[in-house]
C-alpha cells in the first residue's frame, strides 16, 4: 500500500454568507496526481488555501502524512504554488537566487546561514526547471513564464512530498504553458503527489492520475481518472458536469 | 588635518551621522519595499509628540519619543487590519494624532521652547554623550537584528504569504521591524529631526532600488548613498553655514532626481 499523503474527511466550509464545500471526502497516495475541476468560485482554490492553513475550516478532518492538520509543523513537505500575478511586485529587487533560496527556511529554521550544499540545491532545482544559468538575474526582469519556473524552483528546494498548485499556468505564454505542465509531469513520476487547480479543464485531465469534480454546491466527486468513460472524458472537455446530483 | 576636524562637536556629529546612516537604511530597506515608506513620516510626527510631552513633564525628551512611536507603530498595525485593503489609512490616522498632540502639548511647555525647534530640524552638532551612547547602543542592535535576521527579513518582505508558509514567524519579525523603526526614529529625531528622518530612511533606499542588482546590493547600496549624503551635507553646512539635517535631506533629494534620470536615460 502506497503511503497515504493527504485524507480529507467530511470538510465543511462556508463563508459569512455562503457555503463553499459540503462534505468533501477523498484520499491522497503517494504519486498520485490530483486534478481539481469546477466552475469560478466552486472552491478548488478555498480547498487549497484550507490544507495550507491560510483559512480555517468549520467541520472535518484534515490529516497530512498521518498527522492532523492543527499539529502538522513539518512546513517543507508541502510546496506551494500560486497565480504568478499574486505572489510579487516585478520592481521588487531580488535576484533568483535570493528568491529561491528563500524558503530553505522551512528546513532550516531562523538564525541559520545557507550552506555549500544549500547553493547545490538552488543549482538542481534551477536545473529541474530548465532555468540554469539565471541564479544572478532580477526575477522582475524574466518573462512571465520563467518568473512561474522560478516560482516552482523556490517550492522545490524545500524538497517537498506534496506540491498544491492553484492555476500556476494563468498569464503566461502558451509555450511556457507547455513547458511548465512538461515540467509538473516529470515532477509527479519522481514521486512527488501534486494537487492543482487549472482554468485549462481538459490539459488538467490530460494529466491528472485522480479527479476531483466540483459542481454547484461544493461537493467533491472523487473519481481516478481511470475510472472516467470516453464520454465522461469528453463531457469534461466539452465543459459539462460529470455527475449529477438530485 | 582639515580644520572642520578640529572641534569635538564636529567629530561627534560625524561620528553619530555615520552611525544614522548604517541604521536608516537598514532598516529603510525592508519598509520602503513593503511599501510602507510613509509609517516614518507617522512615526516621526508621533515622537515629536511624545519630545513636547516630555519636556511638558520635565522627563528625557527621548524617552517620550520611543514611548509615544512605540504606541504609533503599534496603532497603525492594529488600524491596518481595521482598514484592510486601504490600509494606508491607518498610517495617516496616526500621523494627525501625533500632529494634533503635538500642537496641544506644545501649548504646555513654559521654558525653553527653542528646544522643541531642535527637535523638529535636529541639532547634530549639540549631541551630549548621553545621546551618543543612545545611538551607539541601537545602532549595535539593528546592525545586529539585520544580520541575524537577513533571510528572514528578505523573505517577509518579498512575499510575506510565502513565509509564513515556510513558518517564518511573520509577525514577529513585522513587530521587530516596526519596532526598530520606532526607536530610529526617536532617537535620530535628535540628531537630524524629526522632520527629517523619515526621508533619511525612505530616499536612500529609493536611490539604491534603481541601480541594485539583487537585495543585498539595495542595503549595500543605500548605506553608501546614506553615508554620502551625511557627510557631504555635515561638510557643507559647516562651510555654508547651513542647518544640517535639511542640507543632508536636500542633498539626498538631488541626488535621488539625478539617479532617477540617468537610469531613465540609460534605459532608453
Amino acid at each position: 500500500m502506497k503511503q497515504e499523503v493527504l485524507k480529507i474527511e467530511n470538510l465543511n466550509f462556508e463563508y459569512p454568507d455562503i457555503s463553499v464545500l459540503r462534505n468533501v471526502n477523498f484520499t491522497l497516495h503517494k504519486g498520485d496526481f490530483l486534478g481539481i475541476i469546477g466552475a469560478n468560485g466552486a472552491g478548488k482554490s478555498t480547498l487549497i488555501k484550507i490544507i495550507l492553513k491560510i483559512l480555517p475550516f468549520s467541520e472535518g478532518k484534515i490529516t497530512l502524512f498521518g498527522e492532523e492538520l492543527s499539529s502538522f509543523r513539518d512546513n517543507y513537505k508541502i510546496g506551494y504554488v500560486s497565480q504568478k500575478a499574486n505572489s510579487f511586485n516585478s520592481d521588487f529587487p531580488a535576484t533568483v537566487k535570493e528568491v529561491v533560496m528563500a524558503n530553505l527556511y522551512s528546513r532550516k529554521g531562523i538564525f541559520k546561514r545557507y550552506t555549500k550544499s544549500d547553493y547545490e540545491k538552488l543549482e538542481a532545482v534551477l536545473d529541474k526547471v530548465g532555468m540554469s544559468g539565471f541564479e544572478d538575474k532580477l526575477i522582475g526582469k524574466l518573462s512571465g513564464g520563467q518568473q512561474q519556473r522560478i516560482f516552482i524552483a523556490r517550492a522545490l528546494i524545500s524538497e517537498p512530498e506534496l506540491l498544491l498548485m492553484d492555476e500556476p499556468t494563468v498569464g503566461v505564454d502558451a509555450k511556457s504553458v507547455k513547458q511548465i505542465m512538461d515540467i509538473i509531469s516529470d515532477l509527479n513520476k519522481q514521486g512527488i503527489t501534486i494537487m492543482m487547480t487549472n482554468h485549462d479543464t481538459p490539459e488538467l485531465v490530460r494529466v491528472s492520475s485522480k479527479l476531483l469534480i466540483f459542481c454547484e454546491h461544493g461537493n467533491g466527486e472523487f473519481v481516478s481518472r481511470n475510472d472516467l468513460t470516453m464520454q465522461q472524458v469528453n463531457d469534461i472537455f466539452a465543459g459539462k458536469r460529470v455527475h449529477h446530483h438530485d | 588635518m582639515i580644520d572642520i576636524f578640529q572641534y569635538e562637536f564636529m567629530q561627534k556629529a560625524f561620528f553619530v551621522a555615520a552611525i544614522i546612516a548604517v541604521i536608516a537604511p537598514c532598516i529603510g530597506t525592508p519598509i520602503v519595499l513593503k511599501r510602507l515608506s510613509a509609517i516614518g513620516d507617522a512615526t516621526s510626527h508621533s515622537a515629536l509628540a511624545g519630545i513636547a510631552f516630555g519636556l511638558v513633564l520635565g522627563i528625557n525628551p527621548i524617552l517620550g519619543a520611543v514611548l509615544f512611536s512605540v504606541f504609533a507603530v503599534l496603532g497603525i498595525e492594529l488600524f491596518r487590519k481595521v482598514f484592510g485593503k486601504y490600509s494606508e489609512i491607518a498610517t495617516v490616522v496616526v500621523m494627525s494624532a501625533g500632529i494634533g498632540l503635538t500642537a496641544v502639548l506644545s501649548g504646555f511647555i513654559t521654558k525653553g521652547s527653542a528646544n522643541i525647534n531642535s527637535f523638529l530640524f535636529g541639532s547634530i552638532v549639540a549631541i551630549s554623550n548621553f545621546e551618543m551612547y543612545l545611538t551607539i547602543g541601537l545602532g549595535i542592535a539593528v546592525i545586529i537584528c539585520s544580520v541575524l535576521l537577513y533571510k528572514e527579513l528578505f523573505f517577509v518582505t518579498f512575499d510575506e504569504e510565502a513565509a509564513k508558509l515556510a513558518g517564518v514567524p511573520v509577525g514577529m519579525i513585522n513587530l521587530i521591524i516596526m519596532l526598530l523603526t520606532a526607536i530610529t526614529v526617536s532617537v535620530a529625531s535628535r540628531i537630524v529631526g524629526a522632520l527629517m528622518i523619515s526621508s533619511l530612511i525612505v530616499i536612500p533606499v529609493a536611490a539604491a532600488m534603481m541601480l541594485a542588482k539583487s537585495y543585498k546590493q539595495t542595503i549595500w547600496l543605500s548605506i553608501a548613498f546614506a553615508q554620502l549624503f551625511t557627510i557631504a551635507g555635515l561638510f557643507i553646512s559647516y562651510y555654508l553655514d547651513f542647518r544640517p539635517g535639511g542640507t543632508i535631506v536636500l542633498l539626498g533629494v538631488i541626488f535621488l532626481i539625478a539617479v532617477a534620470v540617468l537610469t531613465r536615460k540609460r534605459r532608453r
